[in-house]
C-alpha cells in the first residue's frame, strides 16, 4: 500500500519542531506499524536524511516504550501498543500523522521521543513497599484474597507507556498513578504505607506538571492493558482517607 | 468540587421541585413563594433560612469556580503545545463541554437572579410583585423560553457528567457495579432536573400555564 | 563412569574429559586450563551456606564509601541496585532505555521456579537442583546450580513482601503450575506476564532507594567501554544518548547485567536494544567469554511475514498440549488452504518420529524437527528467502474433541495475540509457527562469587554463563536472574569490597583517557566511513548467516563458511557502513552501528566454538554428532568443559581456556525421547 506520512521532526528540546510529509510506497498489510517506520528510515537513510527517531523496544507489547500519537489517538486506532499495530489497520492511500506524546511534563527530546522520567520520580515518592532484601518473611505466612490479588494484578499491568498522559485533555497522569495506587493497596503487604503512599504519589504528581483528572475517561479507552478507570477513583478514596487521618 | 457540586444537585433538585407548583395554580404558588421567606418562623427572623441557603449556595459557588478555574489552568499549562489531530475516543460530550457547560450556567444564573430575585426585570414590562405573573410573563415570550431551555440542555449536559464525576472524585465508584450506579445516577439527575424545570416554561408558553 | 575421590573428600563422579578432535583447529590457540578457585568443597548442601559465612563483611560505615556501578536494570540488575542500596552502598545503575523499568526480563511469560514444595508433591532443593543439572544437559557447574536451587525459596519470599501480584488459590495461598515436562508444581506466575510483575517488584525497590540516595540512576545511558586500572575493573566510558556526551564513570567495582546476545541472530524474542556491547567490550579488554555456543531456540514463536521483518514474538509453549504439529507431505501442497488437505496428505512429523513423546518433545528437538521439513521444501506460510519458514499448529481436533469453548478458555490470549500479528484466526485456519532464538546460556566467565577473571568486574544473569549448561529449562531465567541480584551477588561482592576503598583514581588517569579515547575515535570512525549501506543491512546480513550455519543444526562445513562469510562482512562493514548524524546528538544509527560492529566479533567467535564442540548437547546441535535415529549424542569423555575464550587481540586468535566441569553430587546420563 501507499501512504502519505506526516511526521513531527524536532532536532531536540529546544529546537522548533514541525510536520514533515513523506509519501511511502510498498508497505505490506503484514508490517507492523514500526515495521513501516523502519522501512521509512531505511528510505530516508539511503537519501542521505536522517532517520525518524522514535522510541521502542520490545515490539511485543509489554515494555512500554513506544509511544507515537497516530491520526489522533495514543497508540493508533487498535487497543494495543503501537508496536504491536499492524498495517492492515489502514488503507491504502490513507494520511497518517504521527505525533510525540504532548504534555509539557514529557518534554520531547528529539522527534517523536519524549522524556517520560517525571513517571519515574512519582514512583520514587511512593510508588513501593518498603521491604528490604532478607527481610521478608515466609511468602504462605499472609495470604491474600484472591479477588483482591486479582484485581492488584490486573492493575498492575499498566506498562507506563504513558498513553493516559497523552490521550487525557488535561494532560492529568491519574490512570498511571491510580494504578500502582490500587495495585499496592489491595494486598496485605502495602497496608502499612497505603496512606502516606497516596498523599507522597499526588503531590510529585501535581509537581511534575500533570493536569488534574476531570473524570473524562479517554485515559481508559486508550490504555493498551485496559486499566479501568476506577483505579482513579480507588485513588480518590484512599486520598480523602488519608487527609481524614491528617496526612 | 465534588462536594460543592453535590450541594448544588441537592438545590436545584429542591428548586425544581417548587417551580412545579406552578401547575397547582397562581394561589399555590406564590404562597409557596412567601413560604420560602418563613420557613423556621419565629426561631428564625423572616428569609433567615433562605440566607442561610443562600450563603451556603455562594460559599459553594465561589469553590465551584475556583475550582474549575484552578483545574481549567493546571490543564493549560499540561499541555502547551497542542496536538495537530486529536480524537477523542470514548468520552461523553458532556464530559468534555464541563468548563463552556459551566461557563453558560454561570452567564444564565446571573441573567437568572435578576429576572426573578435581585432586580425582578419583567421582560413584558408587567407587574413584579407577584411572582407567579412574573414567571408567566416571562416565559410567554418565546424568545425567553428558548433562553432559559437552552441554559436547561447546558445544565443536563453538566449534570450527566457532573454527578459521576462528583462520586468518582469521592471514591465511591470502585466496582463496575458502582461506576454503573454512578452513570445512571447522572442520566437520571440531568433528565429529571433539567426535564422538570423546562416543564414550566413550556406549559407556559403553550398556554396550559396561564 | 569411573568415580575418584578429590582432595576435600568429595566423590568425584566424572574423569577429566580429553579431547580428540579439533574441528577448529586453525581458528584458535589453546591456553592455560582453568579452574574455579572459589567454588567451595564439602557437602553439596553446606557450600554455600560456608561459603557466605567464610566471605568477609564490609563494616556499615564504610559501604557509603565504596561505589558500585551496575549496568543493566533488568532482574539481576535491578535487584542488585536495590539490594546494594539498601545495604548503604553508592550504587550508580545504568540503562539503555529510558527507565529502569523496561528492561527485557519484562517480557518473560511463564514462571519462576522454586523449590518451596506448596503441593507437597516431592519436590525439594536437590531436586531442582537435579533437574536444572540434567535439563542443562550437564554442561552446567554443580555447586552453582545447587545454590541457585538452594536461595530459589527466599526469592518467592522475597518477592511476595514487594506486592508482585502471584496467582492465588481461593484461600489466599499462592498458586503453582507445572511446567517445562518436569514432574512436580512448582513453577510461581502472575497470568503471562511473570516476568513484567517481578522486573516491577525489582525497579520500585531500587526507585525507592533513588529516593533515599543510595541508588543514583542514569537512564538512555550506553556503556562503551570498561576502565581497567592496576589489573582491578574501576569504572565505565558510558554515551549519555540524549546529548551525546561521553562520560567517565569511575567506582571500586563494575558490575555487568546487561542480558544476552540472542540478537547477533537479528531475528529473535529479545528486545531490539538488547546488545552484547557492555559484555563484549569487557571481553575485548580480558575478560573470558564462556560457551558462547550455546543459544536456545524456541520452538512455539510467530514466523516471519517477510523481508521487514524486525523481530519475533514468542507464544507460550503450553500451546504444544493440545495442538497438532504437521506440514503437508508433498511440496506441491504448500500452498492450498490447509483445511483443504486431506488427513492421509499431512504429515504429522513429531507424532511420526517421537511416537511416545509425540508434539510434547523437547524445545530442542521440536525446533530442530521443524527446520528440517522446511529445508526439504515443505514449509507453510509466506516465502522468505528461499524457503517457506512455518509448520502448522492445529487446533481443528482439539477443538472437535474439547468443544470451542473450552480451547478458548484455555488460550484465548494466546489466540487473540496471533490473530493480532499475522490477521488470521487460528480457530479456523490452523496456526503457522516456527522456532525463533529466544535466550543465550553462554556468557561472560565468572567463578562461584559471579566475578569474572578481571579482579572486579562481576556479571550476573543471562551475561554470565554460570547456570544453565548448554540448555535452559522454562521458568528459570527469572529465578537466576533474582536469585544473583538478590542473594548472591550482595554476598559475595562483599569479600571484594572488604579490600576497598581503593585507591582514588581521576578522570586524568592514563587509562582512564585511553578508554575514553577509544570511545571518542571508535565513534568519529562510524561517522567519518560515509559508505552506502546502512547499519541494520549488515545486522540482517549477519543474522541470516548466524542463523543458518549457527542455529539450530550446525556442520562443519558450514561453520568454517560462516566464519568466512562473517570476517568478510566485518571487512564490508568497517569499508561501508553509512551513519548520519551527528556524534553530540540523540542519533541511534550510530547507537545500532556500536551495537553491531559487536556482534559481528561475536558472530565469529561464537561459529568458532560452535565448530570446537564436535559434540551435540542442549541447544547445541552438531550434525556430526548424532545417533544413527538422529538424536543429539554427548561426549562427556571429549566436551565435559566450560569452554572460556579470550580475546586474541585485533585480527589475532581466541585462546580457549577449558574449566572441567566436576561433578560429586550427580550422576551425567545420555537423554533420551523416543
Amino acid at each position: 500500500m501507499r501512504l502519505t506520512l506526516k511526521i513531527w521532526r524536532q532536532e531536540n528540546a529546544s529546537a522548533q519542531g514541525a510536520l514533515q510529509t513523506y509519501d511511502l510506497d510498498g508497505i505490506s498489510a503484514d508490517m507492523s506499524f514500526l515495521e513501516m517506520l523502519d522501512v521509512l528510515n531505511e528510505k530516508l537513510q539511503g537519501e542521505g536524511q536522517e532517520p525518524v527517531a522514535f522510541d521502542h523496544d520490545c515490539r511485543e507489547g509489554i515494555c512500554g516504550t513506544c509511544s507515537l500519537m497516530i491520526n489522533g489517538e495514543a497508540h493508533g486506532p487498535e487497543v494495543t501498543t503501537t508496536c504491536q499495530l499492524h498495517m492492515r489497520s489502514f488503507n491504502d492511500g490513507d494520511t497518517i500523522t504521527i505525533e510525540p506524546w504532548r504534555a509539557d511534563a514529557f518534554p520531547v527530546v528529539r522527534d517523536l521521543i519524549v522524556d517520560r522520567s517525571a513517571f519515574d520520580r512519582i514512583i520514587q515518592s511512593g510508588g513501593f513497599i518498603s521491604a528490604n532484601t532478607g527481610s521478608a518473611p515466609e511468602a504462605n505466612s499472609v495470604p491474600a484474597p484472591r479477588d483482591k490479588a486479582m484485581r492488584a494484578f490486573n492493575v498492575a499491568t499498566c506498562i507506563g507507556c504513558g498513553a493516559c498522559v497523552a490521550a487525557c485533555p488535561n494532560g492529568s497522569a491519574s490512570l498511571f498513578m491510580g494504578a500502582k495506587i490500587t495495585h499496592l493497596g489491595e494486598l496485605p503487604q502495602g497496608q502499612p504505607e497505603r496512606y502516606s503512599r497516596v498523599v507522597d504519589m499526588v503531590a510529585q504528581h501535581d509537581h511534575e506538571g500533570f493536569g488534574g483528572c476531570t473524570n473524562i475517561g479517554e485515559c481508559a479507552s486508550a490504555c493498551p492493558k485496559e486499566i479501568p478507570l476506577d483505579v482513579i477513583s480507588q485513588l480518590n478514596k484512599d486520598l480523602r482517607d488519608a487527609m481524614r487521618m491528617g496526612l | 468540587m465534588a462536594v460543592s457540586g453535590l450541594i448544588f444537585i441537592g438545590f436545584v433538585l429542591t428548586h425544581m421541585y417548587g417551580n412545579l407548583k406552578a401547575f397547582a395554580g397562581e394561589e399555590s404558588f406564590n404562597e409557596y413563594a412567601h413560604h420560602l421567606r418563613t420557613i423556621g418562623e419565629p426561631m428564625l427572623p423572616e428569609s433567615g433560612l433562605l440566607w442561610v441557603i443562600r450563603l451556603v449556595l455562594i460559599v459553594s459557588l465561589v469553590v465551584h469556580v475556583s475550582s474549575a478555574l484552578i483545574l481549567a489552568r493546571r490543564a493549560g499549562a499540561a499541555r502547551t503545545v497542542k496536538y495537530a489531530v486529536k480524537k477523542n475516543k470514548h468520552s461523553s460530550i458532556s464530559s468534555r463541554t464541563m468548563r463552556w457547560g459551566g461557563l453558560t450556567i454561570l452567564v444564565f444564573l446571573v441573567w437568572h437572579l435578576l429576572n426573578f430575585t435581585i432586580v425582578k426585570v419583567n421582560p413584558s414590562g408587567g407587574e413584579t410583585d407577584n411572582p407567579y405573573q412574573l414567571m408567566v410573563d416571562t416565559f410567554d415570550l418565546w424568545w425567553m423560553t428558548l433562553i432559559y431551555l437552552a441554559a436547561m440542555a447546558a445544565l443536563a449536559l453538566h449534570l450527566h457528567h457532573g454527578t459521576f464525576s462528583a462520586m468518582q472524585t469521592l471514591g465511591w465508584t470502585n466496582s463496575a457495579a458502582a461506576r454503573t450506579r454512578a452513570r445512571t445516577a447522572g442520566w437520571v439527575l440531568a433528565i429529571v432536573i433539567a426535564g422538570g424545570f423546562s416543564l414550566v416554561p413550556i406549559f407556559v408558553l403553550l398556554g396550559v400555564i396561564d | 563412569m569411573a568415580s575418584t575421590v578429590d582432595v576435600s573428600g568429595n566423590t568425584v563422579l566424572t574423569t577429566p574429559p580429553n579431547q580428540q578432535s579439533d574441528d577448529a583447529h586453525g581458528y584458535y590457540t589453546l591456553g592455560e586450563k582453568i579452574a574455579d578457585t572459589k567454588a567451595p568443597a564439602g557437602p553439596i548442601k553446606d557450600r554455600w551456606t560456608t561459603h557466605k559465612m567464610n566471605n568477609r563483611l564490609v563494616n556499615p560505615a564504610n559501604r557509603r564509601k565504596l561505589d558500585v556501578i551496575i549496568v543493566g536494570t533488568g532482574l539481576a540488575g535491578g535487584a542488585a541496585a536495590a539490594t546494594l542500596g539498601e545495604a548503604g552502598y553508592n550504587v550508580k545503575s545504568f540503562c539503555y532505555q529510558d527507565s529502569p523499568r523496561r528492561a527485557h526480563s519484562i517480557a518473560a511469560q511463564g514462571g519462576i521456579n522454586a523449590a518451596k514444595n506448596y503441593k507437597e508433591d516431592g519436590d525439594s532443593t536437590y531436586r531442582l537442583f537435579y533437574d536444572t543439572v540434567k535439563g542443562g544437559d550437564y554442561r552446567s557447574r554443580e555447586s552453582n546450580v545447587y545454590r541457585l536451587a538452594e536461595v530459589s525459596a527466599n526469592i518467592i519470599d522475597q518477592c511476595v513482601a514487594q506486592g508482585v501480584p502471584f496467582a492465588r488459590e481461593y484461600g489466599g495461598l499462592l498458586d503453582n503450575r507445572s511446567f517445562g515436562g518436569v514432574q512436580v508444581s512448582r513453577t510461581f506466575y502472575a497470568r503471562g506476564q511473570t516476568g513484567q510483575q517481578l522486573l516491577i517488584g525489582a525497579y520500585q525497590a531500587m526507585e525507592r532507594q533513588v529516593a533515599a540516595g543510595t541508588v543514583t540512576q542514569y537512564t538512555r545511558h550506553e556503556m562503551l567501554e570498561l576502565i581497567i586500572v592496576d589489573g582491578k575493573a574501576r569504572g565505565i566510558i558510558a554515551r549519555d544518548m540524549v546529548t551525546g556526551a561521553i562520560e567517565t564513570h569511575l567506582a571500586d567495582v563494575v558490575v555487568l547485567a546487561s542480558g544476552g546476545y540472542g540478537n547477533v541472530f537479528f531475528l529473535s524474542t529479545n528486545a531490539m536494544g538488547s546488545n552484547v556491547t557492555a559484555a563484549w567490550r569487557a571481553h575485548r579488554k580480558g575478560a573470558y567469554m564462556a560457551n558462547p555456543c550455546y543459544t536456545q531456540i524456541h520452538p512455539t514463536c510467530i514466523p516471519v511475514s517477510g523481508d521487514h521483518q524486525s523481530k519475533l514474538t514468542l507464544m507460550s509453549e503450553s500451546l504444544r498440549n493440545d495442538g497438532r504439529i504437521w506440514v503437508p507431505k508433498k511440496a506441491e501442497d504448500c500452498t492450498k488452504d490447509p483445511r483443504d488437505i486431506p488427513e492421509e496428505d499431512r504429515d504429522y512429523y513429531l507424532e511420526r518420529i517421537y511416537p511416545s513423546f509425540g508434539n510434547l518433545v523437547p524445545r530442542d528437538i521440536a525446533s530442530r524437527q521443524a527446520k528440517n521439513v522446511c529445508d526439504e521444501g515443505r514449509g507453510v506460510g509466506p516465502m522468505v528467502g528461499d524457503f517457506r519458514r512455518g509448520v502448522y499448529l492445529d487446533f481443528a481436533d482439539a477443538i472437535k474433541r474439547l468443544g470451542e469453548d473450552a480451547v478458548r478458555e484455555k488460550y484465548d490470549n494466546l489466540f487473540d495475540m496471533y490473530e493480532r500479528i499475522t490477521g488470521e484466526n487460528p480457530y479456523e485456519v490452523p496456526m503457522r509457527i516456527y522456532p525463533a532464538v529466544h535466550y543465550v546460556m553462554g556468557g561472560l566467565w565468572v567463578d562461584y562469587d559471579l566475578q569474572s577473571n578481571i579482579d572486579g568486574l562481576f556479571v550476573t544473569g543471562e551475561a554470565n554463563f554460570s547456570d544453565h549448561g548448554a540448555n535452559r529449562l522454562g521458568a528459570s531465567a527469572l529465578m537466576q536472574g533474582l536469585a544473583d541480584g538478590y542473594f548472591v551477588l550482595p554476598n559475595t561482592i562483599r569479600e571484594y569490597l572488604a579490600d576497598g576503598p581503593f585507591d582514588a583514581i581521576d578522570e586524568s588517569h592514563p587509562e582512564v583517557v585511553a578508554a575514553r579515547t577509544e570511545v571518542e575515535d571508535r565513534i568519529q570512525k562510524f561517522l567519518s566511513i560515509n559508505g552506502t549501506r546502512t547499519v541494520d543491512s549488515y545486522h540482517k546480513e549477519l543474522g541470516n548467516i548466524m542463523w543458518e550455519y549457527c542455529g539450530m543444526e550446525r556442520t562443519e562445513d558450514g561453520l568454517r563458511k560462516a566464519i568466512d562469510m562473517i570476517r568478510e562482512l566485518k571487512a564490508d562493514f568497517w569499508s561501508n557502513v553509512k551513519v548520519l548524524g551527528t556524534a553530540d546528538s540523540l542519533n541511534q544509527s550510530l547507537e545500532k552501528a556500536g551495537r553491531v560492529a559487536d556482534f559481528l566479533e561475536l558472530g565469529e567467535l561464537m561459529c568458532i566454538d560452535a565448530l570446537n564442540r564436535r559434540e551435540s548437547c542442549g541447544g547445541h546441535f552438531r550434525a556430526e554428532s548424532q545417533t544413527e535415529d538422529g538424536e543429539a549424542l554427548r561426549h562427556d569423555d571429549e566436551f565435559a568443559y566450560v569452554a572460556a575464550w579470550e580475546f586474541g587481540g585485533e585480527g589475532g586468535q581466541p585462546v580457549l581456556h577449558k574449566e572441567d566441569l566436576v561433578y560429586t553430587a550427580i550422576e551425567m546420563k545420555q537423554r533420551s525421547y523416543k
